[in-house]
């Protein structure tokens, strides 16, 4: 059912229920990971670098963080995650699949004709996927709205927001940063995967961007400066999120584009660019 | 005639609805006086959101709260509700197809003395080509009530046109509007007019002054510009043999083009039209511009006379 259609309430559904040890975590952002390399090297395109970089920010959420229930993606009072770099719907992709919202075989599909992989995120389409994204800069104001209709209806969930940091050139990122303080938005918790490289280069080179954070405390937010691919520090700063209140908390998260894979770690050449069958093969082997 | 503004009836007609929904949301972009969704954020408070000098955040806001079971309304002037966030009204509204309506007001160039910035005249072709919109242009006060209350009750995301100044009223009381159909307003056979908005009162005075000139002309309303009444169009084709179609818009992606594709392939037929061309307007008031850039009763008659003259 596409899952723009209204669904009447349906009965409780099982709240957390992964709730990973960090070694665990630690193995499954490596399946996750392998997922991403052999899922683009299949489709010959995608976006691997910022998928890369993401992995350990979105396997945290989807295996411990967040309340979901992958039997019931419509269910009322899940956690939301909403990825607003939609290119980087390969690691999403394989978190949903991992976590049970469809078959793992199904990641070959992607980007392939009829798939319900679609190159950047479909919400119709793809069970678990909230928001259609792809152009930058939308995700945080899609989010913002999610978070006011928890509190005109007065549920408990939580809406996490993936942001890149080259999304932050964008002016509407900054339009929604100043609302969702405004609105003092404190049931969201955006992140930004601050991997310090957008599309053709360095941040610092193409639109320098810091200092980041103080820009976002600027705009009235509480900010939470960690290392993106540290699980005790990504569970704290969720933890410390949800205590914040009436204003709205990010997460400054420095990661590595293309972490995990040694070619593709600070390389601008892998952020859109899928690997050929034998840097599929040395970066699985990385990966092991 | 009597003038009634369609505005203050939609800002009215939104406040009735919040009473029967709760579900109802609605935001602005720091023009809520003037689109008069203030009538709605002095009753429901809770449920209104102003959201500021920021349109591309609204439409995006209001995704989000229509993908969380909202119906929402979202207003701004038209040009700002087009041109501004285009890209979001693809992604956020168009492609998932949610449930929010972009009611916008202080469209074409009745807007006036605040000129080109200001007048939309492109919105129809941008709102038009957005897959899954439904696409409503009211023709006076009362069938803005109704188009307002259709949208509500009806799921997908819709833009609704409206004017700056007071429009006359062209229907009765009581009259019920149905989403699709187009509606003749008066019969005719030796032509068509078909226009929208503030040209159909022009259409109905420009049929007055060719009926004594012994050219009967029917006139019809197409409120509903997508999906468009394709059954009416082929009839007045048919029928009358020669269309005119009016519009306060741009000569590409409004009526005219729409109306000419169906007439294209059904039953090809000269046509004409009365648009803005391919132009800017400047600073004015209202009616020195309608008549300026050639929208009046006296443009739709001569159009009429052309085509009638090339059956
Ligand atoms: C509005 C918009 N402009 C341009 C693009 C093309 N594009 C895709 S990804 C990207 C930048 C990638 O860098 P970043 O946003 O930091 O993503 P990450 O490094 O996390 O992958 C660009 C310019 C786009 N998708 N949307």
């Amino acid at each position: 059912m596409p899952n723009h259609i209204k669904v009447p309430p349906e009965p409780a559904s099982q709240a957390n229920i992964f709730n990973l040890s960090i070694e665990e975590l630690k193995e499954m952002a490596k399946k996750l990971r392998r997922h991403v390399i052999t899922m683009t090297a299949t489709a010959g395109s995608g976006h691997p670098g910022g998928s890369l970089s993401a992995a350990d920010i979105i396997t945290t959420l989807y295996f411990k963080a967040m309340h979901h229930d992958p039997q019931n993606p419509q269910w009322l009072d899940r956690d939301r995650f909403i990825l607003s770099k939609g290119h980087a719907a390969p690691i999403l992709y394989a978190a949903l699949a991992e976590s049970g919202y469809f078959p793992v075989e199904e990641l070959a599909t992607l980007r392939k004709l009829d798939s319900r992989l679609q190159g950047h995120t479909d919400r119709n389409l793809t069970p678990g996927v909230e928001m259609s994204a792809g152009s930058l800069g939308m995700g945080l104001s899609f989010g913002i709205g999610v978070a006011l209709a928890a509190k005109l209806d007065h549920r408990d969930y939580r809406t996490y927001v993936l942001l890149s940091d080259g999304e932050c050139d964008e002016g509407q990122t900054w339009e929604a940063a100043l609302s969702a303080a405004h609105f003092k938005i404190d049931n969201l918790t955006a992140i930004v995967d601050c991997n310090r490289i957008q599309l053709t280069g360095w941040t610092r080179d193409i639109m320098n961007l810091e200092p980041l954070s103080q820009k976002w405390q600027a705009f009235g937010w509480h900010t939470i400066d960690i290392d993106g691919h540290d699980f005790n520090q990504i569970l704290a700063a969720f933890k410390e999120a949800e205590k914040i209140k009436n204003k709205p908390p990010v997460i400054i998260a420095r990661t590595i584009k293309g972490r995990g894979v040694s070619f593709m770690e600070n390389n601008a050449k892998f952020h859109g660019k899928a690997p050929t069958p034998e840097e599929a093969e040395r970066a699985l082997k990385e990966l092991e | 005639m009597v003038e009634v503004s369609t505005r203050e009836t939609y800002g009215k007609t939104l406040v009735e609805l919040g009473k029967e929904n709760k579900d109802i949301i609605v935001l602005d972009a720091d023009l809520s006086p003037s689109t008069m969704t203030h009538f709605f954020a002095r009753e429901f408070p809770d449920r209104f959101f102003d959201c500021g000098l920021e349109e591309q955040n609204m439409i995006a806001i209001a995704a989000g709260l229509a993908a969380s079971g909202k119906t929402v309304f979202a207003s701004t002037f038209a040009v700002f509700a087009s041109c501004r966030c285009f890209d979001q009204l693809r992604i956020c509204l168009s492609q998932p197809r949610l449930n929010v309506k972009i009611v916008a007001t202080h469209s074409g160039i009745s807007v006036g003395e605040d000129g080109t910035s200001h007048h939309a005249i492109e919105d129809l072709a941008l709102y038009c080509s957005l897959p899954g919109f439904t696409v409503v242009v009211p023709a006076d006060a009362i069938e803005t009530a109704e188009a307002v209350k259709v949208a509500a009750a009806t799921y997908g995301p819709f833009y609704i046109r409206l004017s700056r100044p007071k429009t006359p009223l062209v229907y009765p009381e009581g009259y019920h509007f149905t989403l699709g159909k187009a509606v003749t307003m008066r019969q005719g056979e030796d032509a068509t007019v078909i226009a929208m908005g503030i040209m159909v009162a022009r259409a109905l005075e420009a049929s007055d002054i060719l009926a004594r000139q012994g050219i009967d002309c029917r006139v019809i309303n197409m409120p509903t510009l997508k999906p468009l009444d394709e059954e009416v169009i082929g009839r007045a084709a048919s029928e009358t043999g020669a269309i005119v179609v009016a519009e306060e818009h741009l000569a590409q992606g409004g009526l005219g083009s729409r109306v000419a594709q169906v007439v294209a392939r059904e039953k090809p037929i000269p046509m004409e039209f009365v648009n803005l061309k391919d132009s800017y307007a400047l600073s004015g008031k209202a009616d020195e511009l309608l008549q300026r850039y050639g929208l009046t009763a006296g443009d739709i008659e001569v159009a009429v006379k052309s085509v009638v003259k090339r059956k």
